[in-house]
């Protein structure tokens, strides 16, 4: 495999178009999804560096190289960060390396907050990226509220390096919350656990984390409830969330470094890390997750996104669209068995949405060179 | 404001397509009567009129299909119509064109408290979606000061915010799921009610496309549990720098309020003759609004008038009961018709980082001297979202054109300290020649090849968003021809 690694935007524009192949487009490699078919590889780590910090403003401009490490480095001493939670998938796909900020963009990577606070797309408010003919091209902007054009951030925001190479992407930051809380609840089932994160995220009391693990870190069911702001609001909500679930197990966890190990849980799948089989990400209507999860018969499940997200250990090879059938969402292989033939990495689309899509990445790709097999 | 000349042949063929547009639809949903058709002749950008070939008022998706494969056949261009509340003329028509307007479009088709959202249909006006929620305590967070007008069509078409957004985003951030019909009459389901994309995310493309890329005609919208109770401060600052720093430093804080609203002198001065509302004497007033329960509250003003004090104030009040809070926000409610009621005024809409805004606030005063016309500053502070309000005679010769130059050179400004030419409002026509300001010819065919794949004949609001020059071998079929 050749490496092609540029250090500048000029450099990797020229990459492009005098590209005689396809090209494996990557960051630090830490979220290598589906097969590549290409032979030569072209990272990004070179175009690196936080151009741009202007904590008042909430705005963060970073080359698409900058390792994510770097950025979160940046940001705390300001007491900020980004606020849609960007995992770090390192352990459950076992790769090694340097997540960098253009991969998060590029594979939209969200966690638990995303369920209140919004997506990485939501927070991404500009990019600067080189399309499929090696011309340098941007959107967006680093403004907040931005409408003006069509809005390319969010088509490249999720697109797997498919519509072009991102060099360069703005972003809002958040300031961190004073403090906060977990409030956890012991030994609901699957559609217990649904139906009481469905009555907390529909209380006034902005839960910023609702997941629930079948087996939890003890091995034991748990529901967990995330609030955060100032000490006297997340005091009271805590306490109000409790009298909800009075008739519940209920604990309410304060201590900051367990409320940071255990979202990290959650944000990462570490439950999945280091077991065999294939892990599948299940996007859904959370009241139609716990008899999706029924349907997939899974060696291991995890919920995030108050039932929306569905984390799936399943056997090497199993399709789980098989299983699940018809229903209003999309699943995606995210680690796949290294040998044998595997489902698609991506949810196929309705005809309809596959031409438009199909048509999309011809335009901004017109050779099919960028990381093309990915999202086929 | 140039629009491009209407196609003769579609003029000449005005009785056949009507026949055709009332095979497909109901007794009543065509008005081709020239009489009639004028009541489409504008938006609220009313500088600027042209009553369209045929309006058309389909009640279903099924309708809007129907239509578009007759225009798709016929070679007719169609502009969407939500409300016709477009400050940027998103939903000016051309002479040979049919509006295709969604008002008739209102229905509720599901509620989900389980799940918070609700799926309407698009002519549905933005206060109304939450209308038909908050029996139960919910809202729908989006609320462009239009709201009681505007539908989520428009909103959709073009990414509408609204005072609350600092605190819960955009449309396009509150949008999970839309029907959409394309050009050629093929109907597609995007998103649904999960929250993410499956492959690219053409939900996010959608959301503020100007209905050039299809006519969304159900959406499925995040609905949000009402805070506790919300109350708004009104701090008074004696120079616009100083309320500009102390808005930087709320927002640094940690503190997250609903909304900071600004307002200087020229605009307090006109709203307070107008509404009475009791302002303080002052150059820059802000609103900043928090939510939560009574305790919460407390807390959170609490820190933000210990910001606020830091700055001297000239003056702050704390709404002691919701008699208070709405005399505080009367005066900002009111801005917008106080203005109007003593000039006609042009609303701009660019976005600034929140550091500019005294080098901004400074630039539009002296251009203000400059074009000897009166400007009102009242806008979102919280994200940079300005609206100079630019007061000028529609009925002196001349005065209309020097508004629209200083309202440019406004907008340059804008996108020379790093910001955009509209935050909220759209290009539609208003701003679609300073689009070359903003982006390289490359950015702005990037932009167009997206459309070709929505639209490859060009025929949706294809007037808009791009400037003429740039779009018109795409307009005029020279490259579909090719």
């Amino acid at each position: 495999m050749k490496t092609l690694s540029p250090q500048t935007e000029a450099e990797l524009a020229e990459c492009i178009s005098s590209a005689q192949g396809p090209l494996h487009i990557q960051g630090g490699g830490t979220r290598s999804i589906g097969r590549i078919n290409a032979a030569t590889t072209l990272e990004t780590t070179g175009i690196s560096g936080i151009s741009l910090y202007e904590p008042g403003a909430l705005t963060l401009v970073a080359q698409a190289g900058t390792p994510l490490a770097e950025i979160e480095a940046a940001l705390l001493p300001e007491r900020q960060r980004l606020a849609f939670e960007p995992q770090d998938l390192r352990g459950l796909l076992g790769t090694t390396g340097q997540s960098t900020i253009g991969g998060v963009v590029a594979s939209n990577s969200s966690g638990p907050r995303r369920i209140q606070a919004g997506a990485c797309r939501d927070f991404t408010l500009g990019t600067r990226f080189v399309d499929g003919t090696g011309t340098v091209l941007k959107n967006g902007g680093r403004v907040m509220k931005n409408v003006t054009g069509y809005d390319l951030v969010k088509l490249l925001s999720g697109s797997w390096g498919t519509l072009g190479v991102l060099t360069e992407v703005s972003l809002k930051t958040q300031p961190l919350p004073e403090t906060a809380a977990c409030i956890l609840i012991n030994g609901l089932s699957d559609s217990e656990a649904v139906t009481a994160m469905s009555r907390a995220l529909g209380s006034p009391y902005e839960i910023t984390g609702a997941a629930h693990a079948p087996a939890g870190i003890d091995g034991h069911p748990v529901t967990m409830l995330r609030i955060e702001g100032f000490e006297g609001s997340v005091s009271y909500r805590a306490e109000e969330l409790r009298k909800m679930f009075s008739d519940k197990d209920v604990a309410i966890e304060r201590s900051p470094d367990r409320l940071k190990d255990g979202w990290r849980w959650v944000r990462d799948v570490a439950l999945m890390q280091d077991k065999p089989g294939d892990v599948w990400r299940i996007s859904c209507k959370p009241s139609d997750a716990p008899e999706l999860a029924h349907r997939l018969k899974a060696t291991s499940l995890l919920y995030d996104w108050g039932g929306g997200l569905i984390w799936a250990l399943m056997g090497e090879g199993s399709d789980a669209r098989k299983r699940l059938g018809d229903f209003g969402g999309h699943a995606t292989l995210v680690r796949a068995s290294k040998s044998g033939a595997t489902p698609p990495t991506f949810h196929p689309e309705p005809a309809a949405l596959a031409t438009l899509s199909k048509s999309l990445r011809a335009k901004f790709d017109p050779k099919g060179i960028l990381n093309s097999g990915i999202m086929d | 404001m140039q629009m491009p000349r209407p196609d003769a042949s579609v003029l000449a063929r005005k009785a056949r397509i009507v026949a055709q547009l009332q095979a497909v639809l109901p007794q009543g949903a065509v008005i081709s009567d020239e009489a009639e058709t004028r009541a489409y002749e504008c938006d609220a950008l009313t500088a600027y009129r042209c009553p369209p070939l045929v309006a058309v008022l389909p009640a279903n998706t099924e309708e809007v299909s129907a239509v578009l494969k007759v225009c798709h056949a016929e070679g007719v261009p169609v502009v969407p119509r939500g409300s016709g509340t477009s400050l940027a003329g998103g939903a000016l028509p051309t002479a040979d064109c049919v509006i295709l307007g969604v008002a008739r479009m209102n229905e509720v088709l599901e509620t989900d408290y389980d799940n918070r959202f609700i799926r309407v249909q698009t002519g549905r006006t933005n206060l109304s979606v939450t209308g038909a929620v908050e029996e139960n305590d919910f809202f729908y967070a989006p609320d462009p000061s239009s709201q009681l007008a505007c539908a989520i069509a428009g909103n959709i078409a073009m990414n509408s915010g609204g005072a609350h957004c600092l605190k819960y985003g955009v449309t396009t951030n509150n949008l999970l799921g839309v029907t959409m019909v394309q050009m050629d009459g093929t109907v597609v389901e995007i998103g649904g009610a999960h929250l993410d994309a499956g492959g690219l995310d053409l939900l996010g493309l959608i959301c503020g496309s100007e209905g050039q890329l299809g006519v969304v005609t159900e959406a499925t919208l995040r609905i949000l549990r009402k805070p506790e109770g919300a109350r708004p401060v009104l701090m008074a600052f004696d120079s616009n720098e100083v309320a500009g720093e102390c808005v930087s430093d709320i927002i640094k804080a940690g503190v997250l309020p609903v909304a900071i609203e600004f307002m200087d002198r020229p605009i307090l001065e006109i709203a307070e003759n107008f509404a009475k509302a009791g302002y303080p004497e002052c150059e820059a007033l802000l609103i900043v609004e928090v939510e939560g329960s009574d305790a919460e509250i407390d807390e959170q003003l609490t820190k933000i008038l210990d910001i606020a004090r830091r700055h001297n104030p000239v003056e702050l009040r704390e709404a002691q009961d919701s008699d208070d809070a709405t005399r505080i926000w009367l005066g900002r409610k009111s801005a917008f018709g106080a203005v109007g009621q003593v000039a006609d005024y042009m609303c701009l809409d660019g976005t600034i980082p929140v550091s500019e805004l005294p080098r901004v606030l400074n630039g539009i005063s002296e251009l203000s001297t400059k074009y000897g016309l009166r400007v009102g500053n009242v806008f979102h502070a919280g994200d940079g979202n300005m609206h100079p309000l630019i007061m000028f005679d529609a009925n002196k010769p001349g005065d209309l054109e020097l508004c629209e130059q200083m309202g440019a050179e406004v907008l340059k400004l804008c996108v020379e300290v790093g910001g955009c030419l509209t935050g909220e409002h759209g290009v539609g026509i208003e701003k679609r020649d300073l689009m070359v300001d903003q982006f390289t010819p490359e950015d702005l065919e990037v932009q167009m090849a997206v459309k070709d794949v929505f639209d490859p004949k060009w025929l949706l609001n294809p007037a808009k968003v791009f400037p003429l020059a740039s779009s018109e071998t795409r307009r005029t079929g020279k490259i579909a021809a090719e």
